[in-house]
């Protein structure tokens, strides 16, 4: 099998701030192939976004990039120059964010938008602007494109707002887009047809698909392989069929079973107890221990190691069995 | 939009009611009106006369009434220490005075907003400490004091500048400027620099308070993901989204500035109507005090009126609401 | 718990090492213009102790009484180390009474407002923005020349001038608070009402307040010199440092500097040290400013 096109191994991001050293990003590793989607998923403060933002060298004081390796294509980005960040940066890995209304510039049409993101990358000419606009806000579902491009964010729905937002990204047609919660904000009928449209859409262009998100069951309905996140650390990983199917971590299973649709009507839904911890103030051993049933000695004193293939494993002393 | 312009132009005349009554009372009532339309050695016979002509002895309502029908006539009275009309003598020393306020107004804004980008950008390095602390100092130490420094400096100590007056003008448009000659140049230098700072600092304060937010928010970062430099961001996205508040500060600090310029004129013997106003306190000359604060008013006004425009025509989102 | 709080608060001040030392050389100055008739060499407002050939000198002048002139003397013969010591106890004194005063009325009028709503609140803010776009200067100019010169005159027309700025903090931050529900329940029980107003509202109007008022103090000190720098302010028998300087400037195109400058230094050390902890006060009011 030849390399896959995005290779992240032990990153670690942390922010110096006034309450001390927070490692929101604590030795992830994942991979993703041409035209897969994986979903990233966890609690917020989970360190799910800062992953997404440190993968496009985003991240800004007082935060940095403090370990690991993110391989693009052959081309390492961590301490990469900011010219050749800037070069991936929507040519080749875009991104959307969680709410259209405050990505898009409110003062500027969204021509001017466009033709701002399709500059940035240089090689294009004037006169391809306009075609390529229209094409790709025609490819997000914009009806009547062509006039709606001298219109202003404010005279949009928050839902074709952010496909003016997608359309922004598929201007360079990426090999990446990295997807920060991109429904969060939207109505549900809303996000249904947004996911419906991302997955085809990433089908017909080939274009791989980072999805993050709180939702474990958009995710489940999107995704061909799963990352759960938690107070930083990746706790299992998987293809999307087997972990929904059969979790290993507990933390996992929580997330599963407190989604409504398992449990009949009016039945007690299960929780986990407690909340995530603060990222300042993390308990030795494993994050995830004082909420967790299974918790032994062991766990409140060391780290689980990841076991497992860096594609399927997790890190938990006592995993769930897997059934036979 | 027409909607609009019919509602700010009602509430500028609304305004303006309020300012003539308190003019009226403040000049004519709780002072003794005789004194504002005749000069202090006046005749017995030309008081009576003149207190029958103007209906003194009338009510107060009646005589607001009046006063109003002749400001609405142009008729603001007779300045006693010129011996003219004080519509007259305003207009001719209002040009100096317009001339020191927009150089002072545009040279802070032109050399305000790009250090309080810079601040706001750069918020922990050296040069934008440096950038604060010059705009405390602008923003505290009164205008008077630094326009002494001015002069004892490059005027007193050094002899670059001259110390104050217009120097020679040339005629544009019938008006005579100090900008179009070098030595009205140089005379304008200190004085406009005088007046600027205190705005330098605002600018520079609002610049960088904007640049901060913005630098922060979600549409920066989107910028930055498709890939965009950070001068276009900063050119084309921040300038963009703070030129909003930074023009209504613009307009309203003309305003302001227009009536700090009192104090430069005085420094600099400046011959505005700022001056003018100082001079006519002193000498009593209260005509010339009750126009200038009718005209103050009225260019209060009328710059609001043209913010507001500038506003709606900067912020898309003004438009449809 | 308030102790606690007010400790916390002075341990965050201390941090900034600039601000201590700017409230220090507040505190310092503030001591010596109340000290002023025991330290000053001399006493400025007699005219009899003054010397005319003594006028006008260098600092370090000895003069005929036998005394150094530290920072020289002024047209009058004053020694301008006395003539700045007192002329700071008499900006202080009127910056420090209109502030209070412009913060009394402001303060009744926006909490009023605010409490009684309806339309008196309407219009009665609406006159507070009205002034606010008004330049203070104009107003307190104006209000001057009407009145006259004089010490109350004067801090008259600058609380006049400056009340608006506690009028719309006052006014916005108890809106902010009369929307809170538990003001909202005691509202509606009829007795209590005032009580809310000064157990509630007030108390936390009063951090911004607080800001606002630093910041103008330093203003109306700054104005108070600029009035009388034009002539409009106090009498010159009795001169504040804006009237000090006022009277050096047109001794200063002749090269005799000081006059004007010391008492000018003086003047805006204060202002900048006031403002300087004006500054951290509110940084640490509003962290959302700071990051």
């Amino acid at each position: 099998m030849s390399e896959p096109l995005l290779s992240v191994a032990g990153l670690k991001t942390i922010f110096n701030t006034r309450n001390g050293l927070l490692h929101a990003v604590d030795d992830v590793t994942f991979s993703l192939d041409r035209g897969e989607i994986l979903g990233l998923v966890g609690e917020s403060g989970s360190g799910k976004s800062v992953t997404g933002f440190s993968l496009l060298g985003l991240i800004e004081q007082p935060g940095e990039i403090a370990g690991g390796s993110i391989r693009f294509d052959g081309q390492e980005l961590v301490g990469a120059s900011i010219n050749t960040l800037r070069s991936i940066r929507g040519k080749r890995i875009a991104m959307i964010f969680q709410d259209p209304a405050m990505t898009l510039n409110p003062v500027l049409t969204i021509r001017q938008q466009m033709k701002l993101a399709f500059d940035a990358h240089a090689g294009q000419q004037q006169s391809d602007f306009t075609k390529r606009a229209i094409e790709v806000l025609t490819k997000v579902g914009i009806p009547d494109p062509a006039a709606r491009l001298d219109a202003y964010p404010h005279q949009f729905s928050g839902g074709m707002r952010q496909r003016v937002a997608i359309a922004i990204a598929l201007l360079h047609s990426p090999d990446i887009i990295i997807a920060d919660e991109p429904t969060t904000a939207l109505d549900v009928s809303i996000q249904a047809q947004i996911l419906a449209e991302m997955r085809s859409l990433a089908q017909e262009t080939g274009t791989a698909l980072i999805w993050i998100s709180h939702d474990l069951a958009t995710i489940a309905a999107l995704a061909h392989r799963i990352a759960v996140m938690y107070a930083g650390r990746i706790v299992e990983q998987g293809t999307t069929s087997a972990l929904i199917r059969a979790p290993r971590h507990p933390y996992t299973q929580g997330l599963l079973n407190s989604r409504p649709d398992r449990f009949p009507p009016k039945a007690k839904l299960p929780q986990i107890r407690g909340a995530m911890p603060s990222l300042s103030n993390l308990p030795q051993g494993c994050a995830f221990a004082p909420r967790c049933q299974f918790a032994s000695d062991l766990c409140r004193s060391k780290i689980p190691p990841w076991s497992g293939t860096p594609q399927d494993g997790f890190a938990c002393y006592h995993p769930l069995e897997r059934a036979p | 939009m027409a909607a609009f312009i019919v509602q700010r132009i009602v509430q500028g005349i609304v305004v303006m009611a309020a300012m003539s009554l308190l003019v009226f009372l403040g000049v004519y009532a709780i002072g003794n009106p005789i004194d504002v339309l005749l000069a202090p050695d006046a005749t017995q016979e030309i008081r009576a006369q003149t207190i029958a002509r103007y209906g003194l002895d009338r009510p107060l309502y009646e005589q607001y009434g009046q006063f109003v029908w002749r400001v609405l006539h142009g008729d603001l009275g007779r300045s006693f220490v010129f011996n003219m009309p004080v519509t007259t003598l305003i207009f001719q020393r209002l040009p100096a005075t317009l001339e020191l306020t927009l150089a002072a107004v545009l040279g802070a804004t032109l050399i305000g907003v790009p250090l309080g980008i810079y601040a706001g950008y750069r918020p922990q390095s050296r040069t934008a400490r440096w950038i604060m602390g010059i705009s405390v100092i602008g923003f505290s130490v009164p205008t008077f004091w630094i326009g002494l420094v001015l002069i004892l400096t490059f005027a007193v100590t050094l002899g670059w500048l001259p110390a104050g007056g217009r120097g020679e003008t040339a005629s544009l448009f019938g008006i005579q400027w100090s900008f179009l000659t070098g030595n009205g140049l140089k005379h304008l230098l200190l004085p406009a620099l005088n007046l600027s700072l205190f705005k330098l600092a605002l600018m520079i304060r609002l610049a960088r308070a904007g640049t901060r937010e913005i630098m922060l928010t979600d549409t920066v970062r989107f910028a930055r993901a498709t890939g965009q430099s950070e001068a276009t961001i900063i050119r084309h996205h921040v300038l963009r989204l703070i030129s909003i508040p930074l023009v209504t500060v613009f307009g309203l600090e003309l305003g302001s500035t227009l009536a700090f310029a009192v104090v430069t004129e005085t420094i600099f013997s400046w011959p505005g109507v700022g001056k003018l106003i100082i001079d006519s306190i002193q000498s009593l000359d209260r005509p010339v005090m009750v126009a200038y604060l009718v005209l103050v008013s009225l260019l209060f006004i009328a710059i609001n009126f043209l913010v507001d425009l500038c506003y709606v025509a900067l912020d898309p989102r003004m438009q449809k609401s | 718990m308030a102790q606690g709080h007010l400790r916390r608060f002075w341990d965050e001040f201390a941090e900034n090492r600039i601000a201590v030392a700017a409230l220090v050389v507040v505190l310092t100055l503030v001591a010596l213009a109340l000290l002023a008739p025991l330290i000053a060499p001399q006493n400025p407002y007699d005219l009899s102790s003054l010397v005319l050939s003594d006028s006008r000198r260098p600092p370090g002048f000895v003069g005929s009484k036998g005394f150094t002139h530290w920072l020289g003397t002024d047209a009058q013969g004053r020694d301008l180390l006395s003539a700045i010591l007192y002329g700071l106890k008499i900006s202080l004194q009127i910056g420090l009474s209109a502030g209070a005063i412009a913060f009394s009325v402001g303060v009744s009028l926006g909490a009023g407002a605010a409490f009684i709503g309806g339309r008196f609140e309407a219009i009665a803010m609406r006159i507070v923005d009205l002034q606010l776009s008004f330049p203070a200067i104009l107003l307190a100019l104006v209000i001057s020349a009407l009145t006259g010169q004089g010490k109350l005159q004067l801090i008259v027309a600058l609380a006049a001038a400056h009340y608006t700025y506690f009028a719309r903090t006052a006014h916005g931050a108890a809106v902010a608070e009369r929307s809170k529900e538990y003001v909202e329940a005691a509202r509606s029980t009829p007795l209590s009402s005032l009580r809310v107003l000064f157990r509630h509202i007030l108390p936390n109007c009063l951090p911004p307040l607080i800001v606002v008022a630093t910041v103008q103090v330093a203003n109306a000190i700054a104005l108070e010199a600029t009035l009388s720098f034009l002539g409009l302010g106090l009498p010159p028998t009795e001169p504040s440092l804006g009237a000090l300087i006022a009277n050096g400037f047109q001794y200063m195109l002749s090269g005799r500097y000081w006059i004007s400058i010391f008492p000018g230094i003086a003047l805006i050390i204060l202002i900048i040290a006031v403002n300087i902890v004006g500054d951290q006060i509110r940084d640490q009011i509003n962290p959302g400013l700071r990051r």
